[in-house]
C-alpha cells in the first residue's frame, strides 16, 4: 500500500527530533553516565505523591472541568502573585493542560493564521518549528550568539520581523544553552513587539531555575505586555514532576478562551490525579524548590568549573539545568565529539545543533544527575579530551 | 548542616579542588577546613562502603540487644567504652527502650559470633542479658542502596 498518499504532508514533512540517535547508542550499552536528559534526576517530593495517592483513596478518578480544577487555578493564580507578581483571574484567565508541552501547541495553534511567521531564538527547545509548521505557520530562525549570553537582542528580532510576523516565541531561562532575559532586555524587546503589535509566547517552564539574585521576571510583567502574552509553566521541571504531564497557561481572557475551546475538543481535560498532587505542590512546595535549586547549583558550579578547567569556555549558565560548553577547540563537529564520546567513555551528553544550527559546535551537558556521577563523567570527559590531545 | 561535612560523608572521594568549585569556596580553605575537622576528631576517617555479601570473603554479622546495670557517677559510659574495646564489635550504640546497648558483632562463621557473646560479652559483670539477631540480608547501608541494581540505573527514557 503506498502510504505516502494517505498520510498528511506537511507532518511527514517535519524533520524528526535529532537527539534520538544518542539514546540509542546509549540504550545499548552498560555502565552508560547520562547527561543528556532533560529531567529531574530527583523524585517528586513525597508530600506531593501522597496528595496525588490521597486523591485516588478518596476516589477522584472522575474527568475534571475543562479548564482544570478550579481549586488548583486558584493555587496557580495566587503563585504567579507570590513569585512573579502577576495576576490573573482563575475563572478566565489560566488552562490547565497535559504538560507545558500542550499549552505550547495549542498556544501556537490558537495564534497563528495559514502563512503567519512565527519568530523563534535559537538554540532552543526543539518543539517549536514543527508545531509551527504544523500550525501552517513559518517558523523564521533567529540564530542567538554567546556573545550576546545567548540573549534575543533587540536588533536581531527587528531585522527578523516581516509584515508577515505574529508570533514571538521567547524561550527563557532557556534549554540548551542556560540562558535567560533580564528586565533591561525584555524592555528593549518590549517596544519592538509593541511597535509591530506581535503576540508572544513565553515559555517559562525553568522560572524556578534562575540563578540570579533577582528572581525570573515575565515579559507579561513589562508594561503593555500582559495583554499579548500568554505565559507557558508546569510542574515537570520545578517540582520534579515529569511524569505526572501537567502544565498550563496564563494569558488574556479571549486567547485562553479559544484555547480552552481546542483543549476540550481534543484533550478534554488534563490527569486529575496529578492536578490534586499540584494543589499540594503549589501550597507547601516552596521549600522542595529552594531545596533542589540548591543542588542544581553545586553541581552547576563544579561542572562549568570543570569544563573550564579542561580547556573548554563555557559560558555560565543563569537558568535551567544545562550548560553549553564550546567545543570547537577540539576540531570536531558537536555529532563527532557526541558520538566518539559517548563510544569510547559511555557518557551521554547531547549535540548543540539538535536545537538549532547555531548549537553547531556546543554541546548540551545536563547536571539532572547525582555529583557523584557528574563527578564520575567529567574524570571520563578529561579523559577523552586528553586521548584527542594526544591523536592530534 | 555542614555543606563540605555533608558532602564527604556522602562521597569521599572527592578531590579539594572539585569541592572547591562545588562549595564556592578557595581550595586552601576547603583544605584547611578538612584538615580542622580531622585534628578535632570529627571527620574520623575515609573508607569504601562494601557489600561483603556478594564479596567471596563471607562475614557473619549479628546485631546483640545488651542490657547492663549502669554505674555511679558513669552510668553507661564504663561498659560502653569497655565493649567498644572488642575488635569483634563494630559498632556500640546507647538507646533508650527495652534494652540499653546495641552493638553490631561481627565474625567468620556463626559459631565465632556465637561464642564471643556467651564466653566475652556475657560474662562482664554490668552485662544483665544479651539476644543475638543474626543478620540474614544487607539492603542498604550508610545512605547507600546495595541490594536493587535498578534503582542505581538511570531508568529515564529520551523522550525528545
Amino acid at each position: 500500500m503506498d502510504y505516502e498518499k494517505s498520510l498528511n504532508s506537511t507532518i511527514c514533512n517535519v524533520k524528526p527530533s535529532g537527539i534520538r540517535k544518542f539514546f540509542d547508542i546509549a540504550a545499548e550499552m552498560d555502565n552508560v553516565i547520562s547527561l543528556s536528559v532533560g529531567e529531574p534526576d530527583f523524585k517528586t517530593p513525597w508530600h506531593i505523591r501522597e496528595a496525588g495517592i490521597d486523591s485516588l483513596h478518596m476516589g477522584k478518578t472522575w474527568y475534571t472541568p475543562n479548564r482544570g480544577l478550579t481549586e488548583l487555578r486558584k493555587e496557580i493564580s495566587k503563585y504567579y502573585k507570590r513569585r512573579f507578581s502577576l495576576e490573573y483571574d482563575p475563572l478566565k484567565q489560566i488552562l490547565v493542560t497535559v504538560g507545558g508541552s500542550e499549552s505550547i501547541d495549542v498556544a501556537i495553534r490558537c495564534l497563528v493564521n495559514s502563512g503567519d511567521e512565527v519568530i523563534i531564538p535559537q538554540p532552543a527547545f526543539v518543539c517549536y518549528e514543527p508545531l509551527t509548521e504544523m500550525a501552517g505557520g513559518v517558523p523564521v530562525v533567529v540564530n542567538t550568539k554567546v556573545e550576546d549570553q545567548f540573549r534575543l537582542t533587540p536588533e536581531e528580532l527587528e531585522d527578523a520581523i516581516t509584515d508577515k510576523t505574529r508570533v514571538l516565541i521567547l524561550p527563557y531561562p532557556n534549554n540548551p544553552t542556560g540562558g535567560i532575559m533580564e528586565r533591561d532586555d525584555l524592555e528593549k524587546i518590549a517596544k519592538i513587539i509593541i511597535k509591530h503589535d506581535l503576540m508572544v509566547i513565553s515559555d517559562e517552564i525553568y522560572a524556578e531555575l534562575t540563578y540570579t539574585k533577582d528572581k525570573h521576571i515575565s515579559i507579561a510583567s513589562i508594561d503593555g505586555m500582559a495583554e499579548r502574552t500568554v505565559i507557558i509553566n508546569g510542574f515537570s521541571k520545578a517540582y520534579a514532576m515529569t511524569g505526572w504531564r501537567l502544565g498550563y497557561a496564563l494569558g488574556p481572557q479571549e486567547i485562553i478562551s479559544q484555547m480552552t475551546k481546542l483543549h476540550q475538543f481534543c484533550i478534554m481535560s488534563a490527569p486529575t490525579t496529578a492536578q490534586y498532587a499540584a494543589i499540594e505542590a503549589l501550597r507547601n512546595g516552596d521549600d522542595d524548590i529552594e531545596n533542589m535549586k540548591k543542588e542544581y547549583e553545586m553541581r552547576k558550579r563544579y561542572i562549568v568549573g570543570s569544563f573550564e578547567k579542561l580547556g573548554l569556555s563555557c559560558f555560565e549558565p543563569m537558568g535551567a539545568f544545562y550548560c553549553f560548553p564550546c567545543i570547537k577547540s577540539t576540531g570536531l563537529s558537536s555529532d563527532e565529539f557526541c558520538t566518539r564520546l559517548i563510544e569510547s567513555k559511555h557518557v551521554a551528553v547531547v549535540p548543540g545543533n539538535a536545537f538549532g544550527e547555531s548549537g553547531e559546535g556546543f554541546i548540551r551537558v545536563s547536571y539532572c544527575n547525582s555529583l557523584k556521577n557528574i563527578q564520575e563523567a567529567m574524570h571520563r570527559i578529561a579523559e577523552f579530551l586528553q586521548e584527542l590531545k594526544d591523536e592530534g | 548542616m555542614d555543606q563540605l561535612l555533608k558532602l564527604l560523608s556522602e562521597n569521599s572521594d572527592y578531590s579539594t579542588e572539585e569541592l572547591a568549585l562545588i562549595l564556592n569556596e578557595p581550595e586552601d580553605y576547603i583544605r584547611a577546613q578538612i584538615k580542622e575537622y580531622e585534628e578535632d576528631g570529627i571527620i574520623r576517617g575515609y573508607r569504601a562502603i562494601v557489600n561483603w555479601d556478594d564479596a567471596d570473603e563471607k562475614l557473619v554479622s549479628a546485631i546483640i540487644e545488651v542490657k547492663v546495670t549502669p554505674e555511679k557517677e558513669i552510668g553507661f559510659d564504663g561498659i560502653a567504652e569497655k565493649i567498644s574495646k572488642f575488635d569483634e564489635v563494630k559498632s556500640v550504640q546507647l538507646v533508650a527502650g527495652s534494652y540499653d546497648l546495641s552493638l553490631v558483632v561481627t565474625g567468620e562463621t556463626m559459631n565465632a559470633v556465637a561464642s564471643f557473646v556467651s564466653k566475652r560479652l556475657s560474662p562482664m559483670k554490668q552485662v544483665i542479658s544479651c539476644q543475638t539477631n543474626f543478620i540474614l540480608s544487607n539492603f542498604k547501608e550508610g545512605g547507600v542502596i546495595l541490594k536493587n541494581q535498578d534503582d542505581a540505573k538511570d531508568n529515564r527514557e529520551f523522550v525528545i
